[in-house]
Formats: C-alpha cells, structure tokens, sequence
C-alpha cells in the first residue's frame, strides 16, 4: 500500500521546522515517530501534501524534571519512557502505562508527542494525560510558545486544538509529592486496541485524605473520558475501599461503550468498574508509601 | 530525493521518491529479499530491520528516513561465512515451521540479547510480543533464543 505523492522536508532546527509550518500550514504534517501517521497516509485515510521530518532536530528528546513538571520532548519513544528512571520515579500511571504501548517494535519509534497530537480516541497516552493533568506545549513562528491543558487541548476523535502551523514540542506532567498512579489495561493480544483502559492518579494530603485525583477511561467512549465525576467524589475524602468502590460506579455510569468484535457493551462496562477499582487500590498503595 | 543508506556494511546510493517504503527499497531496489511483507500494517513484524541497531517494522518507515543510517537485514547476520550464533540456534533448536517470520524473530531475539544477554522466558516472550508467527506457537522461537543466550554465555 502506498500513500499519495508527498513533499518531504528534513529541518535541521526547530526554527526551520516551525518556518515550514508557518509557509504551508494545513497541509502540511509532521512526522515523528509515524507509527500512526504513515499507517493512515498508506490507507489513505491522511494525504498531507509535505512531510516534515523532526527526527533530525537535536536535542529533542529529553526526559527529565524541571519546574515542577517531568517534561517529555516530541522525539522521546516510547520505549525512552518503558526505560526512564524519571519516570518510575516522578510519574508512576505514565510508568506503569509504557509498557502496554503498541508492541515493542513501534515503541521504539513511536512518541508520546506524537500520539497526543494524533489523538486517536482509542490510544493509551491520552487518558494517562487526563489523569494526570498534563499540559501540552504547542510552538509556531509567529506565536511562540502556547501552554495547553490536556482537556483543551483534546477536542474530539483525531481533533484538538493544535493550529496548523504549530509543533506540539513536549508534554509536561505535574510532579507530586505525595502520589501514585497506574494504569489497567484489557487487551486481546500486543499491540491491539485496549478493549478498556482506565488511568487513575492520586495525592494525597498530610492528613492522608485525598487532595487531587485524576480518572480517565480509553475505548470506551468516542473518545478517552476524564470522569469529573468520580474526581470530584474523591476529592478531601479519606480513601475506602468502599469510596473507591462508589467512584468506580460513576466511571461505568460515564462511560458508553458499543458493543463490537473485542466485546460486548455490558462486558466492557463491568470492566470499566473492576478496573477502576484496581486501579485506585494500585495508585492508593503507591501513594501511601511515598 | 538522493539518500545514502548503509545496509549489511555497505553504503548504497539511491534516488528514491519520498513515498517509497524502507521494506520495498530493501526488497525490490537491493534485492535483499528476506525482509518480508505481511500484513503491511504495523502488526505482524516480518518486515523487522535494525535501524541502527534498533529493531523496527521497515513497512511502517519511509526509505528517506533511513538516510545517513545503518540497516541490518537477515542477509547481515551471517560474517565471514559462519552463522550468526541466533541463526545457529534457531536451526538447532528447531525455531521455525514455515519460516516466513524466522528473519525478523532472529533479529529481535539479537537485539534482545545484545540488550539482556540473559532473558528469562518472560523476557523473551515479551521481546517477540510485536512479532506473529502462525505455524509454532512460539514454543521452540522461545527456545532458540534462550539457547542463543545460553551459547553466549557458556562460550
């Protein structure tokens, strides 16, 4: 299969990658890992007039902790994040989400960058990012710098609020004290689709009640589900298995899963409930031991 | 568009159109023709090349991309005429039936090894995760590597 006829520009610097973007705008694409890009343009389902190639920016790829956030660059894979120290240690629902990525061969390509601005409305990263109250850092010529939160920034399937001449440079993750997180997911072999997923983060205060909490839900809905809902229910309680149990029914509420050749909506709403609890007693643990 | 590659240790000039898929120059421009293609779409891994050591799906890749880098194929395994010791073990330990994914789970089981010289059966298991094979059930794939590592290490 082969996708359309494309012009493909190699930038050497982010400047002349983001001048690109500013003279071509909408029809232009970038490419990072493309392991979900070049998928589409060979079914035909993307046909970006230019490529723009960022592989070949240096110093692009960073992993690390500065101001208060772990900030991932648009060239860090997948795997840098299965194997970053930063990571297992600063953000345990990213940490615990890196290895159910794809398959080992995409993540070695593969981006979270990439798979944020892609925004497939079954993908993983999106919803360990809405647990985690990440924002997205977007860059254009004429604009600079722009600072997005997650839930902004996700607008509906394959939709966000990404301009057409802005680069998506990294994603920053709040750093916690106090907390944990993890991520549950129900797949019927490596690198399909989750048939379910569910993000959860916790923090917690002094007094160990609950002072932040982040739930969010992949395949389904129409897209990945922050459930507010069950956020605000755990918010300055004292964790329960029962308070976790509650919240675990709001996140089956909120969802609304269809019925298809990975399972039957019923099936998928029961798994949404098991998950969630599992998945708050796994942050909860995490976070009780910091 | 002109791009250098090195593929097996020698460098190779080409001009390629943007769109020409890393797979298809490998197979039809080189002639190197045990990179296969399966499912042409990200899932099955027969189409695995190391991309600078670094095992990848070559149909998921364009050649353009490839400039400038270094490409092992199956062909590249082999070095003054001997087995590479993965492709001894596959052979010894009977690692495949029909032999379509054999490339590409040789070069993940090298690059497993080249990483954790002693996988345990999780590891290995986990390491083929992005790889199908249709005829073995994994079983003596599983082995074949694990007997790698074991050759490595007694020698």
């Amino acid at each position: 299969m082969y996708p359309k006829a494309f012009d493909y520009i190699v930038p050497g610097t982010k400047v002349e990658a983001l001048e690109v973007l500013a003279e071509r705008g909408s029809e232009v694409k970038v490419l990072a890992g493309g392991q979900s890009l070049i998928p589409m343009m060979k079914l035909r389902f993307a046909d970006p007039g230019t490529l723009v190639d960022i592989n070949r920016i240096p110093d692009m790829d960073a992993i690390e902790v500065a101001n208060g956030h772990v900030r991932v660059q648009a060239l860090a894979r997948h795997n840098d994040i299965v194997r970053s120290e930063v990571v297992a240690n600063e953000n345990h629902a990213m940490a615990s989400a890196a290895p159910w990525i794809a398959d080992p061969l995409v993540r070695n390509l593969g981006t979270l960058c990439g798979s944020v601005a892609h925004h497939d409305p079954e993908g993983d990263w999106a919803s360990v990012m809405l647990a985690a109250g990440a924002q997205v850092v977007a860059e254009s010529r004429d604009d600079g710098e722009r600072v997005i939160p997650i839930q902004d920034f996700l607008v509906d399937m394959f939709t966000t609020s990404l301009q057409p001449t802005e680069l998506v440079t990294e994603v920053r993750v709040p750093t916690y004290s106090r907390g944990g997180g993890n991520y549950q997911k129900l797949e019927r072999k490596i690198g399909d689709y989750a048939t379910v997923g569910v993000a959860t983060q916790l923090e917690l205060a002094n007094d160990g009640s609950i002072a932040n909490a982040g739930i969010a839900l992949t395949s389904v809905y129409a897209h990945n589900l922050k459930v507010a809902a069950a956020e605000d229910l755990l918010r300055g309680q004292q964790p329960t298995t029962e308070l976790f149990e509650e919240a675990a029914q709001l996140a089956k509420d909120a969802c609304d899963p269809t019925t298809d050749v990975r399972g039957s909506a019923e099936y998928k709403r029961h798994i949404v409930r098991v998950f969630t609890e599992r998945s708050l007693a796994a942050s909860l643990e995490i976070a009780s031991s910091a | 568009m002109e791009i250098t590659v090195t593929v097996n240790g020698e460098v190779h000039e080409a001009s390629v159109e943007p769109r020409l898929l890393l797979v298809d120059f490998i197979r039809s421009r080189l002639g190197l023709t045990g990179t296969h293609i399966g499912c042409d779409t990200t899932s099955c891994g027969v189409c695995t090349v190391h991309l600078d050591g670094v095992p990848v799906k070559s149909c998921t890749m364009f050649a353009v991309q490839a400039d400038g880098r270094s490409i092992t194929t199956v062909e590249g395994l082999k070095s003054n005429g001997q087995l590479d010791p993965i492709q001894e073990a596959f052979k010894e330990a009977h690692g495949l039936q029909c032999g379509f994914c054999t490339p590409a789970m040789m070069l993940v089981g090298k690059a497993l090894l080249a990483d954790n010289p002693n996988p345990s059966e999780e590891d290995v298991r986990w390491a083929i995760s992005g790889n199908l094979c249709r005829c073995t059930g994994y079983v003596n794939i599983v082995k074949s590597i694990q007997l790698a590592a074991e050759t490595a290490a007694a020698s």
